[in-house]
């Protein structure tokens, strides 16, 4: 075991599969000499050469259909998309192509891709840097979508992304690259895609979420429990397709939910899941299911991300609504 | 202050082998084909009229669905197709159906693709294609993979794709000549200038002189070819081909052509936006007529040979249909196990959901 950053865990990721399958390929805006502008490629074109992890031209449509292209050739592309605001230029590859390659082909072609790319905010970035945009792709049939909350789901996560012989795309909060370090096994391993973790286990209340708002969720149990109230934390980890077993096995015990998320309320994957929770639990619910979730607004100025960004707070009373419903 | 626009369009004269009487005008770019290749050529370009002129009757009957004509291209289609290897690959555009089935496609699954069939985008073994892209420009970005691809497993083989002069107004169009140029990936890029896209000229796309010159904002080769004229489309891409296996780089083709049909037979009525005076300008240059007069020149073609043609693809066209009739209707279920390759918790239960259905 070593103690390491998300972001040391995502290299360590990356550097397994491009030992471990020649077919692996790393590029994107910066990723080469440079090692990445979070460091998330550093030291790879020096280990794997210029052949295995490359630069490309600035051009996010582009990365995503060279992608592609190398996919059809028998590589397994793991591109970067270098913020994940700019998926807007490469949806199509994305949704309208890599996502329906298997299907439009009858499976005579495939796209093993995984697009990684950071997002999140409360690090105070430019604009269209640090929106949460994961609830479009969680639209589109035919695409994973994975988000990691701690550098041994990160790790594991990457390398089954990797390995699936279907487009993953892996969303990387940027708030968590570095702000703790959590024990990675050195060894390869792999966390099964659409598989949800019971972070914290607890009996009145089930809170459902991932990224940042897992950490977030964590603090208001542990304040929680000080008033007595005992709180089940579920990280999805994969939220496309959503881990529903876990959801309502929890559900059925604590018979109340919470869902937190980092985007708006109208974005996001929260309805998703109030939905599927009240289409098979419903009996099993003692009060309404309540969200937690940003302002309906565009992404906050960065002064504006502390007042914006939902928090800890906002968790903590809508946990208590749930509970005096 | 220096002018360049006109040095730079003089860079892009029309290339040009046989003329519309069916005369060599440029001899020293004649293309080193024997007589059966040649005999090849126009068999393929005659077969692709009669396909042409069959499926829009068998769409206007019902018997075909999404139909993008090509009558007027075959040179253009074909010309480029024939300087292709087997281990070469296609991306082609929706109009590019001809290439598919003279790469290995059967013409009944061609038939399943137009009817909106997964089977028909099912490519066998061995052939290296795409189905028809409808997103225009995605097959531009897409062929920068796969030519990038070919060059680094060291293949001497190359990926070709097509689109229409509409389509170099795309940001695809032009990240994809870029990003091969920037990788000397092994890429041909071709442009098949038909005049129209839909109802929108061509000049309103671009106030570009030519097509082909737009390969110099990527820094790689661009050529303007007489379309109509299949020895010179043979040549241009067999040359690009060359070039590319030998690391030398893609290149971008634009191919002047036109089609006589409509743009798809989803209602489009071009005598809104054409003359029947343009019509009749561009058909004394079909590629059919004055590839004909030449072969004929050299005694290399007959009108028996052609009526054999003829008969052969309306005969293997009747076979394609009943083939394609005969092949089984998609059941939700089939739709749900091409999704992925381990299917997921949602599109487990669903799929049971349909089997019930199904099994009713």
């Amino acid at each position: 075991m070593a103690q390491m950053t998300m972001i040391q865990a995502i290299t360590d990721a990356m550097r397994t599969e491009l030992k471990n399958d020649e077919n692996v390929l790393v590029f994107g805006e910066d990723v080469g000499q440079n090692g990445g502008v979070f460091r998330a490629t550093e030291g790879l074109q020096k280990e794997f050469g210029e052949d295995r992890v490359f630069d490309t031209p600035l051009a996010e449509s582009g990365i995503g259909g060279l992608a592609i292209g190398l996919g059809l050739q028998g590589y397994r592309p793991v591109p970067e998309i270098q913020f994940f605001g700019f998926v807007y230029e490469v949806m199509d590859s994305i949704s309208g192509q890599m996502a329906r390659m298997r299907y439009r082909s009858g499976g005579t072609h495939t796209s093993p891709i995984t697009v990684r790319s950071p997002f999140g905010g409360g690090v105070h970035t430019p604009e269209l840097h640090a929106d949460s945009l994961e609830g479009l792709i969680a639209q589109q049939p035919g695409v994973k979508v994975v988000i990691p909350s701690t550098p041994y789901d990160a790790k594991g996560l990457l390398i089954a992304s990797i390995r699936d012989n279907d487009p993953v795309v892996f969303l990387e909060h940027m708030k968590l690259y570095r702000s703790f370090r959590g024990e990675v096994p050195e060894e390869e391993y792999t966390i099964e895609l659409g598989k949800a973790d019971v972070k914290r286990e607890g009996k009145d209340v089930t809170i459902v979420t991932y990224g940042a708002m897992v950490h977030a969720s964590l603090k208001a149990a542990e304040e929680l429990e000080k008033d007595g109230v005992s709180v089940e934390v579920i990280d999805l980890r994969t939220v496309s397709p959503i881990d529903t077993e876990t959801i309502l096995e929890s559900v059925k015990k604590t018979n109340r939910v919470v869902v937190v998320q980092e985007a708006q309320r109208q974005a996001g994957i929260a309805s998703h899941v109030i939905s599927e929770i009240q289409e098979r639990a419903i009996l099993h619910l003692e009060a309404p299911i309540l969200r937690v979730a940003a302002p309906d607004t565009v992404y906050a100025f960065s002064e504006a991300e502390e007042v914006w960004l939902p928090n800890h707070k906002d968790i903590v009373e809508k946990v208590n609504s749930v509970m005096n419903f | 202050m220096k002018h360049v626009l006109e040095s730079v369009e003089s860079q892009f004269e029309m290339f040009q082998i046989l003329n519309e009487d069916g005369k060599i005008v440029n001899k020293e770019d004649l293309p080193d084909l024997s007589d059966e290749e040649l005999k090849e050529l126009m068999k393929r370009m005659v077969y692709t009229r009669i396909l042409d002129q069959r499926s829009i009757a068998l769409n206007r009957q019902g018997r075909l669905g999404f139909y993008a004509p090509t009558a007027g291209q075959e040179a253009s289609q074909l010309g480029s197709h024939f300087a292709l290897e087997k281990e070469d690959f296609i991306l082609p555009g929706y109009r590019d159906v001809p290439q598919l089935i003279w790469h290995g496609l059967p013409l009944y699954q061609a038939f399943l693709f137009s009817r909106g069939h997964f089977h028909g985008n099912q490519m066998p073994e061995g052939v290296h294609a795409l189905s028809p892209q409808i997103i225009i420009g995605a097959q531009y970005v897409q062929a920068a993979g796969v030519g990038l691809g070919m060059k680094m497993r060291g293949k001497k083989a190359v990926a070709i794709t097509y689109t229409g002069d509409g389509g170099t107004s795309q940001g695809d169009f032009y990240e994809g000549i870029n990003f091969a140029g920037a990788y000397g990936a092994n890429c041909i890029f071709v442009v098949q200038n038909n005049g129209f896209a839909i109802s929108v000229p061509r000049d309103k796309q671009t106030a570009a002189k030519t097509l082909a010159q737009k390969a110099v904002a990527a820094g790689i080769e661009g050529i303007q070819v007489d379309g109509m004229d299949v020895l010179a489309v043979y040549a241009a891409t067999k040359h690009a081909r060359e070039r590319a296996i030998n690391g030398e780089g893609p290149m971008l083709l634009e191919l002047m052509t036109y089609r006589y049909g409509p743009h798809t037979m989803a209602g489009d009525d071009p005598t809104r936006y054409r003359t029947s005076e343009m019509d009749s300008e561009w058909e004394k240059k079909d590629p059919l007529v004055r590839f004909r007069k030449y072969l004929e020149g050299k005694k290399l073609w007959s009108e028996e040979e052609e009526n054999k043609v003829i008969e052969e693809a309306k005969e293997d066209i009747k076979n394609a249909i009943k083939e394609a009739d005969k092949y089984p209707k998609q059941k939700v279920t089939d739709l749900m196990s091409n999704m992925f390759e381990t299917l997921p918790g949602n599109l487990q239960e669903q799929m049971e959901e349909y089997k019930a259905k199904e099994s009713k």
